[in-house]
């Protein structure tokens, strides 16, 4: 594997045992909490980007506005650099270190303001600047960086296509030279050709700035091109994690190998030799989650222990995490 | 296990770059095309001018103004000035009730000798004092009451509406329930009794200020707005915050460590501005009206400023004889109305589209 793997030692971020709880209103004045995240721990080291995949709802955007704090985690630790995430001070140093770059790029972007403010945005929050030259400067390069002309800088976001807005918000993410970038589903919304300029260019800003990404997304294989390890994620817990290459190729959890095998296949002899595991019935409500295993109503190997308690995350190989009561027998 | 890093580039296009020609300066040049970027606003005032009636309203609101604020300059009678009464003089009941373009005794007589009288117009009233000036001055009352009126609605509407909308939970549930209750009340009857009992109060308090040349009337008239018109102009805008709030970009905003202050200031409201502006620009003509009609109820400007509900109500009393003295002020009072309604709902087809039927 990859040369970020081998250094153990730094780890940039550290979440343990991260609870998100949203409190639903469920009838006049009664709430429910729903377990958006429950009891996620995982580690990004320095330099590396982690995939997270899994079904939509299953709380994978969570668990990225957690780790920034833009939601107030109900329980649990983010470890950022070394040092907790815990008083108003430490939000606010992280959030010149660590930004997010969204999803959706038409709603992403202020329709009122122009290109060099959005992207300038950040600079002026944290007055990164002394004057109005310098300003402009650090705007005009960033916009190179990201293959951007300069001459845009004064036009507004709807006059561009949606490749080049979400080249605006990755320019605006990396205004203050984050370490960390929460990547949400960042090309979902684009089609492909313009995917894989937009994916080449986090590769390449990686390469030229050391950053290190949590990049989330539903689609396995641009999650596998990209990430050095693949979490996945269902129903608000984690189920797996591993480097990309073993999780794709010897997944272990049910859920896992039922997602792997829904990977279309480019060469049909492949894709026949495949047997494609299809799950039975919905993912369920986060609001009525299954006790004990999430996963357990759909597991095609469930078995009563399931019902009992929530398997161990624990490492069965070495860097290779799985959650599963029965994996010896299956 | 494969390196996945370098299959990672492998998404990249190559393209042989001996089948082109490079490109002259000429053809560069003719490439780049720098058109300034249109703004939101431009596009607006060029969809405004583009509908016929509230341009033509536009320039009927323009007009009235200019001139209730510029033919006072060089206007040669006094809007409180009585004709017929000379210091040093027994007072000369011929300039009262003077039909338009008819004169006072002692002007025919200046006539006769040769010299040039100033018309007046619109004749005078009872007390002998030029109509015209009057009415041009009652206008100008009712227009700065509508404009200032619907800036303090404006102001206090802004501030409420977007920290409910923006801090929601129980400040929202608070401040809307205060919006409910001023709302249920009879807003008519609010005013009236308000109007009454501040001008009592008032006009104590304000004695010997700045305030005091204003006019007790009309200061109370301002507070009787700020108190209960601005509740439809915060739920408005609370409305608007509250779907602006949830939108991506206040959240990349939050992400870069902005507070609260500066996600109103610089995403909330810039964009909600053109609601706002619709809003207060139908808020003047309601307020000109509601203005008109206390100084028709003897609640509104001291005497002897004029205002047109004043003007209208005073002409009550000799309305079978002089029937164009309640016909004048009533027909400005439309005209203003009418047009400030026109180019509203211009403004409004202009910058929100999405409000249109």
């Amino acid at each position: 594997m990859s040369e970020h793997i081998e250094k153990n030692g730094d780890i940039l971020v550290d979440v343990r045992h991260l609870k998100q709880y949203f409190n639903i209103n469920v009838g006049w004045l009664k709430t429910k909490p729903l377990k958006a995240v429950d009891d996620v721990s995982f580690s990004i080291r320095r330099g590396e980007t982690l995939g997270l995949v899994g079904e939509s709802g299953c709380g994978k955007t969570t668990v990225g506005r957690s780790i920034l704090h833009l939601y107030q985690p109900t329980a649990g630790e983010v470890i950022f650099n070394g040092h907790p995430i815990k008083s108003k001070a430490d939000i606010r140093e992280l959030r010149e270190k660590a930004t997010m770059v969204f999803q959706d790029p038409y709603s992403s972007l202020n329709p009122r303001m122009t290109v060099s403010d959005i992207i300038g945005e950040p600079l002026d929050i944290h007055k990164a600047y002394k004057n109005k030259e310098e300003r402009l400067h650090r705007i005009l390069e960033l916009m190179d960086q990201v293959g951007l002309n300069s001459e845009h800088a004064s036009r507004y976001a709807h006059e561009f296509s949606g490749g080049q807005r979400q080249r605006i918000g990755i320019a605006r993410a990396l205004a203050l030279k984050p370490d960390f970038i929460v990547c949400d589903e960042p090309v979902s919304a684009l089609d492909v050709s313009i995917q894989a300029q937009v994916i080449n260019m986090f590769v390449e800003l990686q390469e030229q700035m050391n950053l290190t990404y949590l990049f989330i997304a539903h689609d396995i294989l641009v999650v596998r091109h990209i990430s050095d390890r693949i979490a996945v994620m269902y129903l608000g817990k984690m189920v797996e994690l591993a480097d990309a290459a073993e999780i794709y190729d010897q997944p272990l959890h049910p859920y896992t190998r039922s997602l792997m095998s829904a990977v279309p296949q480019p060469d049909p002899k492949v894709a026949k030799a495949n047997k494609r595991i299809v799950l039975s019935g919905d993912i369920p409500s986060p609001l009525n989650a299954p006790s004990g295993c999430p996963f357990r109503t759909r597991c095609p190997n469930a078995a009563p222990c399931c019902a009992e308690a929530m398997p161990e995350f624990k490492e069965v190989k070495p860097g290779h995490f799985v959650a599963c009561h029965r994996l010896n027998e299956i | 296990m494969k390196d996945f890093k370098d299959l990672r580039k492998a998404f990249s296009m190559h393209v042989d770059l001996d089948a082109f020609i490079p490109a002259t300066d000429e053809e560069k040049a003719y490439m780049v095309q720098m058109r300034p970027s249109s703004t939101f606003f431009r596009d607006g005032v060029k969809r405004l001018l583009k509908n016929k009636v509230a341009t033509v309203s536009l320039i009927v609101i323009i007009i009235i103004t200019l001139s209730s604020l510029f033919i006072p300059l060089f206007w040669p009678y006094e809007f409180g000035e009585q004709l017929g009464i000379q210091p040093g003089k027994p007072v000369d009941s011929s300039y009262g009730n003077l039909a338009p373009f008819e004169y006072g005794k002692t002007e025919q007589e200046r006539i006769a000798a040769g010299e040039k009288i100033f018309p007046h117009i619109f004749g005078t009233d009872e007390r002998g004092r030029d109509y015209f000036i009057r009415v041009v001055y009652g206008t100008r009352i009712s227009l700065a009451v509508g404009f200032f009126a619907s800036i303090i609605v404006l102001i206090i509407g802004m501030t409420i509406g977007s920290i409910s909308g923006y801090c929601g939970g129980a400040v929202d549930l608070v401040i809307m329930r205060i919006v409910d209750i001023i709302y249920s009340l009879p807003d008519m009857l609010m005013v009236i009794l308000l109007a009454s009992v501040l001008k009592k109060t008032l006009g104590t308090a304000l004695e010997g200020t700045a305030l005091e040349r204003i006019g007790t009337n009309i200061i109370s008239l301002f507070i009787v707005f700020g108190v209960l018109y601005w509740v439809s102009m915060s739920r408005l805008i609370r409305g608007q915050i509250l779907s602006l709030r949830e939108q991506e970009y206040v959240l990349a905003s939050r992400a870069a460590g902005a507070k609260g202050s500066w996600i109103i200031r610089k995403h909330l409201l810039p964009n909600s501005i053109s609601v706002v502006i619709i809003s207060t620009a139908l808020q003047i003509p309601n307020a000109i009206f509601t203005e008109s009609f206390l100084s028709f109820l003897g609640l509104g400007v001291n005497a002897p400023m004029p205002s047109l509900g004043s003007l209208a109500s005073d002409a009550l009393n000799g309305l079978s004889s002089y029937p164009y003295r309640m016909i004048i002020p009533a027909i400005v009072i439309s005209l203003i109305v009418l047009s400030l309604n026109l180019f509203g709902d211009g403004l409004r087809d202009a910058f929100d589209p999405k409000l249109r039927n």
